[in-house]
């Protein structure tokens, strides 16, 4: 790991103030990611901004059929939480099938998301649940935040406090794992909400997690495992690497799919 | 160089590290207690957890400095009064390891399962659990009882 300045701010303010007068410097979370990555020392930030010690970036709260989620929200609160379980339970499952038990204790729904994995669970639920992004600056919808590969609408000094989502009637997502990793080799999460069905994909796409729109017009029409057995996505786009290549998780796809589904019921 | 201080095993403790000292090296290196290993340093394989305030994690995917005045629990810190922890017993007993060198992780790894989730633990539980700790050795099994058994005597 290459030497960094270690700076531990009180507030989301403060900590937006250091990455703004340090360009180099990186926001610390759970440091499941950031981490592993410094060791390999293919990242080098001249300065770590650890959120340990701002108080009020962690904690579940629901009000009005939507549920926030604290950006320092580690994944194993977010699958024991009660409030969770009730507003979107698929939601619980997902950060519950996250890494390994250690993962799950300190790894942060803030880090996951701003880092943006194309193997990651969380962006697959932001998008499918049409969550909002909350940061020190602004609302960001997830439609609008995840911009490709590792790659997000934050700016440098920009640092999310928080996660809405909005509940939805049915809700459940399928992971195809990486037995190794626990990563997605193809997750899908379906969700039907009054706007209609969304269906997105992580673990799959080149550029991250996409939505399959002819999937979710015939889920719009009957919301059953069957109206989606017939639709193949095409491998173009698709990822291929040691553990699976694009067309199988062009097939992986389709099954995750009818799996979710049938899983939401 | 910052100094960190933190409790380890109830005792305190304190040196001057780099910021980008690990915890697990701050255990091994700065106050000697080499019972935390490092089996793969790139937060695999659990041969390095310990408890940190009551969460078990990886200690080498954790900084020292994160753990400022933080209480710490490691393998050393289990037996007491010179009896082993009945989860050391159960692995003693149930032939749950081979070379040993996996085992500090499982048994820190154990002793949360059991905090967490309580004292009757089904093989699925267990195994499932048991994710994050790699074992070359013993092909799982009789870890797997000895966790079982461990928990049963942790009552
Ligand atoms: C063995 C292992 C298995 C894993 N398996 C899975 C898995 O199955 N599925 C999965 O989805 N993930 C998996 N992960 C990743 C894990 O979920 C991480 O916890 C997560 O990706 C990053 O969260 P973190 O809190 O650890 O963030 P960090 O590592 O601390 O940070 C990650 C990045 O996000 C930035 N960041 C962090 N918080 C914020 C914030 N609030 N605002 C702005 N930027 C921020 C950091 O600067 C950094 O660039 C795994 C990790 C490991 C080590
Ligand atoms: S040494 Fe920490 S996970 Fe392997
Ligand atoms: S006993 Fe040898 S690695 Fe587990």
């Amino acid at each position: 790991m290459y030497p960094f300045n270690y700076h531990q701010p009180k507030s989301a303010e403060e900590a937006a103030h250091i990455l703004a007068a340090n360009p180099e410097a990186k926001i610390l979370a759970g440091g499941q990611t950031l981490l592993p990555t410094m060791k390999q020392r293919l990242a080098g930030p001249s300065d770590l901004v650890d959120l340990g010690a701002v108080g009020d970036l962690a904690g579940i709260s629901e009000k009005g059929g939507t549920l926030r989620i604290g950006a320092m929200t580690p994944h194993a609160e977010v699958a024991k939480s009660p409030v969770v379980a009730k507003a979107i339970p698929a939601l619980a499952a997902l950060a519950g099938g996250i890494g390994d038990p250690h993962v799950r204790s300190v790894g942060t729904i803030g880090g996951s998301v701003a880092n943006n994995d194309p193997a990651a669970d969380y962006p697959a639920a932001c998008i499918a649940l049409g969550a909002t992004i909350h940061t020190t600056n602004r609302d960001i919808a997830a439609d609008d935040f995840f911009t490709g590969l590792f790659q997000t609408a934050l700016a440098d000094d920009e640092i999310i406090t928080a996660i809405s989502f909005p509940a939805a009637k049915k809700a459940a997502y399928t992971k195809f794992r990486n037995p190794a990793s626990r990563y997605a080799i193809v997750g899908v999460f379906v969700a039907q909400a009054a706007g209609g069905v969304r269906v997105a994909v992580t673990g799959a796409g080149e550029n991250g997690v996409f939505r399959v729109g002819e999937m979710e017009t015939a889920l719009d029409k009957n919301f059953s495992a069957d109206a989606v057995a017939g639709i193949a996505v095409p491998a173009d786009g698709l990822n291929s690497d040691i553990h699976a290549n694009a067309e199988y998780r062009a097939h992986l796809i389709t099954v995750m799919a009818k799996r979710a589904v049938a899983a939401a019921g | 160089m910052p100094t960190v201080s933190m409790t380890v095993n109830g005792k305190e403790v304190s040196a001057e590290v780099e910021t980008r000292t690990l915890l697990v090296q701050f255990l091994r290196d700065h106050i000697g207690l080499t019972g935390t290993h490092v089996g793969c340093d790139t937060s695999q394989c659990g041969a390095c957890v310990v408890h940190v305030d009551g969460k078990a994690l990886k200690s080498c995917t954790r900084l020292a400095v994160q753990c400022e005045g933080a209480s710490v629990t490691t393998i050393e810190g289990l037996a007491a009064n010179g009896a082993l922890h009945p989860m050391q017993q159960a692995f003693h007993e149930n032939h749950g390891l081979q070379c040993g060198f996996c085992t500090p992780g499982m048994i820190m790894s154990a002793v949360d399962m059991v905090e967490r989730l309580g004292n009757k633990l089904d093989e699925k539980t267990i195994r499932q659990e048991l994710e994050g700790n790699i074992c070359r050795c013993t092909g799982y099994h009789n870890i797997v009882k000895s966790i079982a058994a461990g928990a049963e005597a942790m009552k």
